[in-house]
């Protein structure tokens, strides 16, 4: 207290209500923030739902889950936490944290998005259960020619609405009757629960689920539609004129420059990261850091501030 | 001497009673740039209360019930007040010099609560259970597994992003904001720059406390 009372001497005080002016505030921003409700709202765009990627875009839908069947898709090659593999791992200079801490979620794509749902659904359907049992006892080789010859076969398929023509297709073995049962458990919105299934009876974790849609265009057409792409400064936007995590600006910054767009692009995230995690370490410890703690005295918004003191002092 | 004895001399020397709620402050408070921190509080408050409500029913209530919509509108546009009045309270702290003498961890606290509050807003996107927070979550997760954080914070989890967002972030938060208030109350608001050319008389500075930072 002596300290302090030192600390301000010849300093002038004067009366004021801390309780007062917080019950006010509190009022203030209560009306702003009960008038800006009404008025306004708030977003509530409905989720894409695997249903929803299904019937809009079989082909799509169907492109995916062959690319998890055969060890091609963005999931399948991701890297930690998913799996070993190095398709998305990034590095900060010679480092990847990402590598360090190995794989903590394990997805299997080919089981858990097509081998293991169509298992799940298999009861009672002696055509699916024979072909499962077909691809499951081939080779790795065979496994893979057939869904090489599949590819062309979907590449040739007319998609008119949610009807998906793939041409019949001798060389492809039991793949067309996986794809056609994977589709229509999709259409009948089936998968977005057997995508879900665990042991246990509860679930709230949607990784699964998420990592399928995040790579259909579905999910990308409805976030260009909200114009949430990354190009478009997306990490920071939301659906609907509201001003969503505005205060994102600067993370977001990094995602729209060279080098992070060119020379940087593999690692544009982890270096995005880095780079905001050492500014906001500077902004923290900006007390200590000769130089920088000097800034605001020597740009004269101080003055603004106290303008009315430095008038008394005068 | 017991360690409540010392707790309690420690308490009444460092922080009295008296200076938890003075009356007075120095003349140079009695300006708008003051009232960011309070109205920061005050959206903290808001945030708070409708938040309860919103767990209090559910995480998909509001999707289905005008009142639900409501609230969870009170809450978002208490998250925007919160993140507007707080950025405004920081940068007008930054160009005060705030943690001059002495203040260095009352701004540190203030830059903690800031960097905390983000991720704390972050996890709320998620937890809204419509498409943005598919999207969010979707493309964050990229960011995160590429520093490795996605391994233990998987923002495809909704169970584990509900969980920071109700309880473990608002904890922190509390917390934070709850040591920035004690230390400003503590150590009291900074005094104005001396004015370089000022032929006024100069602010008294000889008790700069120790540890003191320019």
């Amino acid at each position: 207290v002596t300290s302090k009372k030192e600390y301000y001497k010849g300093v002038k005080f004067a009366p004021y209500d801390l309780v007062k002016e917080f019950v006010v505030a509190l009022g203030v921003v209560a009306l702003l923030v009960v008038i800006l409700a009404a008025a306004l709202s708030s977003p509530d765009v409905p989720s894409v739902t695997m249903k929803t990627v299904a019937v809009q875009t079989p082909q799509n839908y169907t492109q995916v889950a062959l690319d998890s069947l055969d060890g091609n898709s963005a999931v399948a090659t991701y890297g930690p936490p998913y799996n070993n593999q190095t398709g998305s791992v990034q590095f900060i200079g010679p480092f990847s944290p990402q590598d360090w801490l190995g794989v903590h979620i394990p997805i299997n794509t080919a089981q858990d998005f097509v081998l293991g749902p169509l298992a799940e659904s298999s009861a009672g359907d002696s055509v699916l259960k024979s072909a499962l049992t077909t691809f499951k006892a081939a080779p790795s080789s065979t496994q893979a020619a057939w869904e090489t010859a599949y590819q062309s076969a979907l590449n040739k398929a007319p998609a008119t609405g949610s009807s998906l023509q793939v041409p019949a297709c001798p060389t492809c073995g039991p793949v067309p009757v996986m794809m056609s049962r994977l589709l229509a458990l999709g259409q009948s919105g089936a998968m977005d629960g057997l995508l879900l299934t665990s042991p246990r009876f509860f679930e709230t974790d949607y990784t699964r689920p998420l990592l399928f849609i995040n790579y259909t265009d579905a999910m990308a057409n409805e976030a260009a539609k909200y114009n949430l792409l990354g190009e478009t400064w997306g990490v920071m936007n939301e659906t609907g004129n509201y001003p969503g995590q505005a205060w994102l600006w600067l993370y977001t910054t990094f995602y729209q420059l060279p080098p992070y767009t060119t020379a940087w692009a593999a690692n544009t995230d982890a270096l995005a990261i880095a780079s905001v995690t050492i500014l906001s370490l500077l902004l923290m410890f900006v007390p200590w850091i000769p130089g920088l703690n000097r800034i605001p005295r020597y740009i004269p918004v101080y003055r603004l501030i106290w303008r009315d003191y430095y008038r008394d002092q005068s | 001497m017991s360690m409540t004895g010392k707790l309690q001399r420690t308490l009444s020397q460092r922080l009295p009673y008296e200076e938890l709620l003075p009356e007075e402050q120095p003349a140079y408070v009695h300006n708008y740039v003051y009232l960011f921190g309070v109205a920061t509080l005050c959206s903290f408050a808001l945030l708070i209360a409708t938040g309860v409500i919103l767990a209090a029913f559910g995480p998909q209530w509001w999707h289905s019930s005008n009142i639900g919509h409501f609230v969870n509108s009170l809450h978002y546009w208490a998250a925007q007040a919160f993140m507007f009045f707080m950025v405004l309270h920081l940068w007008t702290a930054f160009f005060q010099g705030a943690w001059r003498d002495g203040r260095g961890l009352t701004w540190v606290s203030g830059v903690l609560t800031f960097l905390i509050s983000i991720v704390t807003a972050f996890t709320g996107y998620l937890s809204q259970q419509n498409f943005d927070s598919q999207w969010i979550a979707t493309q964050a997760k990229d960011a995160m597994n590429s520093v490795g954080a996605g391994a233990f914070f998987n923002v495809l989890n909704f169970g584990q992003m509900y969980g920071f967002h109700v309880v473990i972030f608002p904890v922190i938060v509390s917390a934070l904001l709850g040591t920035h208030l004690t230390l400003v109350r503590m150590k009291g608001v900074v005094k104005p720059y001396d004015l370089p050319t000022s032929r006024a008389r100069p602010a008294p500075s000889a008790a700069k406390p120790k540890g003191g930072v320019s």
